[in-house]
């Protein structure tokens, strides 16, 4: 675990020396280049510090040889290694799911902790309170840098996408409205997954399903925030801002994603989310939308899937339906079912609706949320 | 769910097959929606039956007019509730199917 302590020094130098250098003479023709032959270099430094300490220095003071040879391999090939195993070793079920997100935006993505503080909304106390905690348990619990054997690869790497999907999330749907910062935190999660797709032992379905799933959300991403940062509506997003780029690549993802006899949740997402790339609706397109929420339910109930699923069902079977279903759910302190039956009033019964909405408003926690709801109550 | 044992004798067709699917697991995820399914399993139309002295016979439906389909496990407060659930599977729909609802009891571990 010193390893990981020297990484995140070496990111957090990378990145002042990066910011000091750039200000004065501006950003290089290749940044990213820049930034890998910076950290190479201090990492080169740092390494021949160690090695001269631990051959020389340490063996003079104790007076006792250790001659074994410390050999640097900084081949990009290593850096990449290296990273899959610092991902596996963060993303430990040991630590909380908010401390392996830190963890991975300071180590992995080189954040600031006032950045990471800025995604969370929280202090740099806490954040710093929350990794120092987490990479203390990390070394208690002696959780070694490398890559878990074959037969642990299926849990570890489910805790590793886990981490990597909430991290994408904290960006799609953050509280913070800054969009800049929201965009990094969902690139970020993508170049994560992207790392484990180039990587042959752990390129496996439901990886490609998580790429692919998070590749049709990010097509999006432009034309669901505008320039404040708060939500535009589904129905009314200007579709000519959707990636076609970040689609196509979704689809190849998902084709390849369709392999091996397991389907994960990530894939029955996947197919939603591809399904929301198709702006029109059809009833091909509702009832595939409701087929993929039964299965993603029986796999695991999550309330914000059972919302949605009866969406879906309004969709299909029409809206008293819906409504019957939607009232079973009795989500009576989460403002999405308010919003759910708002909606699905809409058309039947205005004051219903408007009462639904309200009450939702009430629930909402966060500025974006309400915003988002007063907009449907303004349509009404 | 136990299905009259006509269906066996006149199967469904592939079409009529693929309704009931989609209806089961319509009522289904309606239950894993309110979360309080556990899990289920779809018996095979085939099977054996072993009876005492080793004698083995294909089919379990021999001396009863209804074979089982398949069951699921769901978290019922009590039988009322479980019972409101069972209403609404749409095996009910043919004529001589039932539901048959009953509280786990003791499990085998290991």
């Amino acid at each position: 675990m010193d390893g990981m302590a020297a990484a995140e020094d070496l990111a957090s130098e990378t990145f002042l020396t990066a910011t000091q250098t750039w200000g004065l003479n501006g950003i290089p023709p290749n940044p990213t280049a820049w930034l890998y032959s910076v950290a190479k270099n201090k990492a080169k430094n740092h390494l021949q510090r160690s090695h001269l300490y631990k051959t020389r220095i340490e063996p003079a003071l104790q007076d006792k040889g250790d001659t074994a040879a410390y050999l640097i391999d900084l081949s990009p090939q290593n850096i990449i290694d290296s990273q899959l195993q610092m991902m596996f070793a963060i993303c430990h079920p040991s630590i909380s799911a908010e401390a392996q997100i830190g963890l991975s935006l300071r180590i992995l993505c080189g954040f600031g902790i006032e950045e990471i503080a800025n995604a969370f909304l929280t202090g740099k106390d806490t954040i710093n309170k929350r990794l120092f905690r987490a990479k203390e348990i990390l070394r208690q619990g002696k959780i070694p840098i490398e890559l878990p054997p074959p037969s642990g690869m299926e849990q570890r790497l489910s805790s590793v996408l886990t981490t990597i999907y909430l991290l994408f999330n904290e960006g799609y749907y953050s509280i913070n409205q800054d969009k800049t910062l929201r965009k990094e935190l969902c690139l970020e999660a993508m170049r994560l997954c992207t790392m484990l797709i180039e990587n042959e032992s752990t390129c496996l379905p439901q990886v490609n399903a998580l790429l692919a799933l998070m590749c049709f959300h990010a097509s999006r991403f432009e034309a669901r925030l505008d320039k404040d940062g708060s939500i535009v509506l589904y129905q009314q997003q200007d579709t000519s801002l959707w990636n076609e780029d970040l689609i196509s690549r979704g689809g190849y993802f998902l084709r390849r994603s369709a392999t091996g006899s397991k389907l994960s949740k990530y894939h029955l997402e996947a197919g939603i989310a591809y399904w929301n790339t198709q702006h029109t609706d059809s009833k091909e397109k509702w009832e595939s939308i409701l087929q993929y929420y039964n299965q993603l339910l029986q796999i695991e109930y999550s309330p914000i899937a059972a919302l949605n699923r009866t969406y879906a069902l309004s969709k299909v079977n029409g809206k008293e339906e819906a409504i019957v279903e939607a009232r079973k759910l009795e989500l009576t302190d989460n403002h999405f079912y308010f919003a759910l039956l708002g909606e699905l009033y809409k058309d039947i019964h205005r004051p219903t609706a408007i009462e639904n909405f309200q009450q939702a408003l009430r629930l909402a926690k966060t500025q974006t949320e309400k915003q988002a709801i007063q907009k449907q109550l303004d349509r009404l | 769910m136990r299905l009259d044992q006509a269906m066996r004798e006149t199967p469904p067709s592939p079409e009529q097959l693929q309704l009931y699917m989609k209806r089961y697991h319509d009522w289904v995820s309606g239950i894993a929606a309110r979360n309080k399914f556990v899990g289920g399993t779809a018996l095979s139309m085939e099977g054996k039956v072993i009876k005492p002295k080793n004698v083995i016979t294909d089919g379990p439906f021999a001396e009863i007019k209804e074979w089982i389909a398949g069951f699921i496990t769901i978290k019922a407060k009590d039988f009322d509730e479980a019972v409101s659930f069972a209403k609404d599977c749409p095996i009910l729909h043919g004529e001589g199917n039932s539901v048959e609802v009953r509280r786990l009891s003791g499990r085998h571990d290991g």
